[in-house]
């Protein structure tokens, strides 16, 4: 045994380390536990080098990171300051433009709605003059602006030209204190005269003390002065007290809010309606009203909310007659009768037969059960102008730029659907 | 008193510093190598493949004056690399003991200064402890694991180059000696 462990030796502590370490891997697999008193020295004598190695990277390491990243700073800040002084002057002229833009874009819409021919412009320069209230235009004479022309923006008036030259004109601002226009309310129907201030408000002159405008009420061209035409806007009150012989009516202009820098010379002038004033609000939020349902609104041109059935029949009754150039009581006796065949239904139904039909005008055959849905009808009522003194029958928008249009007729507008009819039932039923 | 005797205690505390020190690289150079290996690839994460502990035993058993001291070098540093490790103690701790002994059993037989055999035996003795830790997986543990021959060569050859200039500087250290 002595000589095997001295000719052995290296190989018998070999085995017995061999055969330790199997028996503790033996152990941990079978009883499924670990050895934890060898870990935990393990790692209570790791750890905390560990941790003193992350202290120091920490502090010598992460300092030189941060210095590094630390030295490109300063000429980072300094191309960020340039660029963001480069990114704000871009952003003011590109604020610039679409301001222009916008303004561009309303002009045109405004143009190409207003009945008016008009003629854009840009203001190029103002007058000389230090309380004086004019502007140089870029359009003059060869464009077809003569004096006395009203100068007008979509929000209203802005002055008129005093001057006219071949390639300018002057534009008289209607803050200017020589500056005068004929005005009427819009609730009251007041008629003033609009007079420049020197200022940003103007006065309304010669409207009696007894006479009733509100604050906040608009004010319209009245047309009376033969320059601007009636139903442009002017300006709201912002005071109205009375004085020693007449009221003291201040108005700030519409059309001069924010600048006046494009604005459209009316060559040819169209009065137009003064638009209602809107009834108050009532303090409450109001749903517009239903849509109708399909068929309600077969009785074409009128509205159908006031009317019985016996009415709508009538008015069909009459559109045949006229479409067959026919009229009813003038007909000898025995001559042919209009082709009632072809009627309408009252609320979509179906077409009546012919005898039922030409038996009774005026009176429903039956009341129709299924209603499929009909045609909206056509009012063939021109639409009331619009608080910009424009009707509205949606044309394509044009160029502002060195275009006239010329004033629409009024248009049949198409309606999408009239209101439902009362559900009040009517002997005809 | 002769000149000998005075020379020999004269020497003397120096040969017991020296002792001293070298004790202390003994156990901080594994400490450490087992360090690196937890620690280095949190942030260099190819190094990961660098068994700094194996070549520290290699180095050691090389050195080393017999197979007993070897063995238990391994064993000691396996047995810390299995405690901060997931798996039973004991694996890495079989695994470098054999690698110590057979180191050992190596430098008594060839010259292991030659450069060249070293690169040689830290290859070999890498390859050697990859292929037995999966054995004694599989074997003991049940552990269905894939040996990548292909990527354990790859990583021996570079483990070999690193032993190169590692050995010196630890030859330097007189670690082993």
């Amino acid at each position: 045994m002595d000589f095997f462990l001295s000719r052995y030796r290296h190989l018998t502590v070999l085995l017995i380390v061999i055969t330790a370490q199997l028996v503790l891997i033996a152990y941990q697999v079978k009883s499924n536990n670990d050895i934890p008193l060898i870990r935990v020295w393990a790692v209570t004598a790791v750890t905390p080098v560990e941790q003193g190695l992350e202290i120091v990277r920490r502090y010598t390491w992460g300092f030189v990171e941060d210095y590094f990243v630390l030295l490109g700073v300063r000429g980072e800040n300094e191309k960020l300051k340039r660029e963001n002084g480069q990114l704000k002057i871009e952003n003011n002229y590109l604020k610039a433009e679409l301001s222009t833009a916008d303004r561009a874009r309303a002009l045109s819409v405004f143009q190409a709605h207003s009945p008016s021919k008009t003629v854009a412009a840009r203001v190029i320069g103002n007058g000389t003059g230090a309380d004086s209230k004019v502007v140089f235009v870029d359009r003059g004479s060869t464009s077809g602006v003569e004096s006395g022309m009203a100068v007008v923006t979509p929000d209203g008036i802005v002055g008129k030209v005093v001057e006219a030259y071949p390639t300018a004109s002057l534009v008289m601002l209607i803050t200017d204190p020589t500056f005068a226009a004929g005005v009427v309310s819009q609730k009251n129907h007041v008629h003033g005269t609009l007079k420049g201030q020197g200022h940003a408000e103007c006065l309304v002159d010669y409207v009696q003390n007894e006479e009733h405008v509100d604050t906040g009420e608009w004010f319209y061209t009245s047309g009376d002065d033969r320059i601007f035409p009636k139903g442009f806007p002017v300006g709201q009150v912002t005071a109205a007290p009375n004085g020693k012989n007449f009221k003291e009516i201040y108005v700030s202009p519409s059309g001069m809010q924010g600048g006046v820098e494009e604005v459209l010379i009316i060559l040819q002038g169209v009065h137009q309606e003064i638009p209602e004033a809107q009834a108050p609000a009532p303090g409450y939020a109001l749903l517009p009203p239903p849509p109708a349902p399909p068929g309600q609104n077969a009785a074409a041109g009128t509205d159908s909310t006031l009317m019985t059935d016996a009415d709508r029949l009538r008015a069909i009754y009459k559109e045949v007659g006229a479409e067959q150039k026919h009229t009813y009581g003038e007909g000898p006796p025995g001559s042919k009768p209009p082709d009632f065949t072809k009627i309408p239904p009252i609320h979509g139904a179906p077409p009546a037969a012919p005898a039922q039909a030409a038996s009774a005008p005026g009176v429903p055959a039956s009341k129709p059960a299924p209603q499929p849905p009909a045609s909206p009808a056509k009012i063939a009522t021109p639409k009331a102008p619009t608080a910009t003194g424009a009707p509205k029958p949606n044309p394509a928008p044009s160029d502002t730029d060195d275009t006239t249009v010329d004033a629409p007729a009024p248009k049949i507008v198409s309606l999408p659907a009239s209101r439902p009819s009362t559900a009040v039932a009517t002997p005809n039923q | 008193m002769t000149e000998y005797t005075e020379h020999i205690l004269s020497d003397a505390p120096r040969r017991q510093d020296a002792s001293r020190l070298r004790f202390l690289w003994l156990i901080i150079v594994p400490l450490v190598a087992v360090l690196s290996q937890v620690y280095v690839p949190r942030f260099v994460p190819f190094l990961s493949y660098l068994e700094l502990p194996l070549l520290i035993t290699v180095h050691f058993a090389l050195a080393s004056s017999g197979p007993i001291p070897a063995l238990f070098y391994g064993a000691s540093i396996g047995l810390v690399q299995d405690s901060l490790s997931h798996q039973p103690i004991g694996m890495y701790g079989i695994v470098k003991t054999l690698v110590g002994y057979f180191a050992a059993q190596v430098s008594m037989r060839f010259d292991v200064q030659n450069p060249f055999v070293t690169f040689i035996l830290a290859f070999f003795f890498f390859f050697f402890h990859q292929f037995f830790y999966w054995v004694l997986s599989r074997a003991l543990l049940g552990e269905v694991l894939t040996f990548d021959t292909q990527q354990t060569l790859i990583f021996g050859l570079l483990n070999a180059a690193v032993a190169l200039p590692l050995f010196r500087v630890l030859d330097k250290l007189g670690v082993a000696n």
